[in-house]
């Protein structure tokens, strides 16, 4: 068949589809022709292989490519069911990554809570010990922070508002967690580094503030949002650590594929990464700086949380084999 | 291979291509986002600061989710195009050609990062060169590709003339090196139409204009043109 005849017999088809390809891109409103879509790409799909073998023209073939394209890239797409994806992704399928990746979890909780409690360990029986890690302007102005006579603690509240807070809390922190995720794509140094890091400095800052006898005012402010901003930061390492593992021991894959996989699996955590976070910055605002609230029931809240939240992680979303 | 062509395998057994997009292409898209990022920041500075602290609360926010989270919902509710991307006809896919879901955006938006690190992606740029498809860490990570969204191709005519027959039988890759000739001729200068023309005489018989015109001719014919009809539809 020559190409004029071809392009002629088919050039209503190609029209058509063009035209389907271009609603659904626009959004509009499509009729119920449209259920003829796959059929009509297929069809285009052919076209295309049929031009290709004949070797028509370069310009034709071209054409039907980028047709062919736009089709494919329409019926192939994921469709994005952004609320009950949400929905369940917080009733299963976070909890169960978490105890997918316990053993990651765990190692990650080590290095993060551990560091912390052999530093806060270390300042009780050597207070100067602070000076090593933080400088003494540092030391100072945490002091002011959580002074015992002060009204409000945490950040030099009293001249800022709750709201304020609340957006540097967000910014701030999940802006962390987000950096030791991917910061373990560096063969998982990154992660380590972000969760010694900050080990390091909260085991300082709570040994000291102890040390000094400010472990009230410290404690009562820290209590609520503990859970959620601690377990945030380990999930978020044990994430990055997944990417560096992946890289370094692929296993049977090839280290490219390997990083795909755990990069698929991660991005999970990172989600209830960010959830927790933002929720701890709720907390951290608006409830943790309030020092109207008793200390014992902030403690009490703080608890409950972290009971809550490990329950959530050992619980939920567990199914009996059928 | 040399060029930036990939070719991606449709369940329907067709081979699609694909133009991947170079460091220099998306570092300028990147360039009209950060614009981008910066106006809406100098507006929502100057705007929020009437609203003292709680505007500066706003503020950290806005930063927060325009830093993080700009590409990543352009490139899944805009067809895997950022404004700067759209502007340099670029887009975001998977590697198997259909538009990136949640977690390839979050993957390879997330590990930007990484491909800042050392100063001004300096990973990500050296990533992008030792692989043949451009891609930096994030899109390594993800599966994705950055290719050129083509336009829609414009309609060809070849030369009006009327259609005849070849003389001899000739290969393929001759006949469509004389269709191609017949295509191109809009872009071609009249020199090197004439210069082109006159390395075939022996198959067209004559030299110069009337060369040109007999290859256009030849050219109608191979493409089966009936002489009422010398256009090809759209």
């Amino acid at each position: 068949m020559k190409q004029h005849t071809f392009e002629q017999s088919h050039q209503p088809q190609w029209d058509t589809l063009e035209r389907w390809l271009n609603k659904i891109a626009q959004q509009e409103a499509i009729s119920q022709e449209i259920t003829q879509l796959p059929q009509l790409y297929r069809q285009v799909c052919q076209h295309l292989a049929l031009a290709r073998d004949r070797h028509y023209t370069p310009h034709l073939i071209a054409r039907l490519n980028r047709l062919v394209l736009r089709g494919h890239q329409c019926l192939y797409q994921t469709p994005i069911r952004l609320f009950s994806q949400i929905i369940n992704f917080m009733r299963r399928h976070f909890p169960q990554q978490v105890r997918q990746e316990w053993r990651l979890v765990s190692l990650a909780s080590l290095l993060f809570f551990g560091s912390a409690g052999i530093v806060f360990v270390s300042i009780q029986n050597h207070p100067d010990l602070i000076y090593s890690i933080l400088t003494t302007e540092q030391v100072h102005e945490i002091e002011v922070m959580y002074d015992p006579q002060r009204e409000r603690w945490g950040y030099n509240r009293e001249a800022k508002s709750d709201f304020l807070m609340f957006g540097y809390y967000i910014k701030n922190n999940i802006s962390i967690d987000f950096q030791a995720f991917a910061g373990g794509i560096l063969f998982g140094l990154g992660s380590l580094f972000f969760l010694l890091f900050n080990g390091i400095y909260l085991g300082s800052v709570a040994g000291h503030l102890t040390d000094m006898g400010y472990g009230v005012p410290f404690y009562a402010f820290i209590a609520g949002h503990s859970a959620l901003e601690l377990m945030a930061l380990v999930l978020a390492g044990a994430a990055g650590l997944k990417l560096g593992l992946a890289l370094i021991a692929p296993g049977r894959l090839t280290r490219l594929q390997a990083l795909r996989c755990a990069a698929t699996d991660s991005i999970r955590l990172i989600y209830g990464v960010a959830g927790m976070t933002l929720l701890a910055a709720v907390i951290e605002a608006f409830w943790s700086s309030n020092a109207a609230i008793e200390p014992l029931i902030k403690y009490i809240v703080g608890n409950l949380l972290w009971l809550m939240l490990m329950s959530y992680f050992l619980l939920a979303g567990r199914y009996r084999a059928t | 291979m040399l060029d930036t062509t990939r070719s991606i395998e449709t369940p329907e057994g067709i081979e699609l291509s694909l133009r991947v997009a170079g460091p220099v292409v998306r570092a300028l898209a990147w360039s009209i986002d950060m614009g981008i990022r910066s106006i809406v920041y100098s507006l929502l500075a100057v705007l929020l600061s009437y609203l003292g602290e709680l505007g500066y609360g706003i503020f950290f926010i806005a930063i927060f989710g325009l830093e993080w989270f700009y590409p990543v919902v352009f490139e899944v509710y805009r067809q895997g195009a950022t404004p700067g991307k759209r502007a340099l006809k670029i887009k975001v896919l998977h590697e198997w050609g259909t538009p990136v879901n949640w977690s390839a955006a979050m993957i390879r938006n997330l590990l930007r990062v990484v491909d800042f690190l050392p100063f001004f992606y300096g990973f990500g740029l050296i990533t992008m060169i030792i692989n043949q498809d451009f891609k930096r860490i994030g899109d390594l990570a993800a599966g994705t590709i950055v290719v050129y969204d083509d336009e829609k191709i414009k309609m060809v005519t070849l030369p009006v003339e009327s259609a005849r027959a070849m003389p001899v039988s000739l290969p393929l890759e001759q006949q469509l090196a004389i269709i191609n000739f017949a295509e191109r001729s809009p872009q071609l200068l009249p020199a090197r139409k004439l210069e082109l023309a006159n390395l075939v005489t022996t198959l067209t018989n004559s030299r110069d204009e009337v060369s040109v015109k007999t290859l256009y001719q030849l050219a109608n014919g191979l493409m089966g043109m009936n002489n009422s009809t010398n256009q090809i539809a759209n």
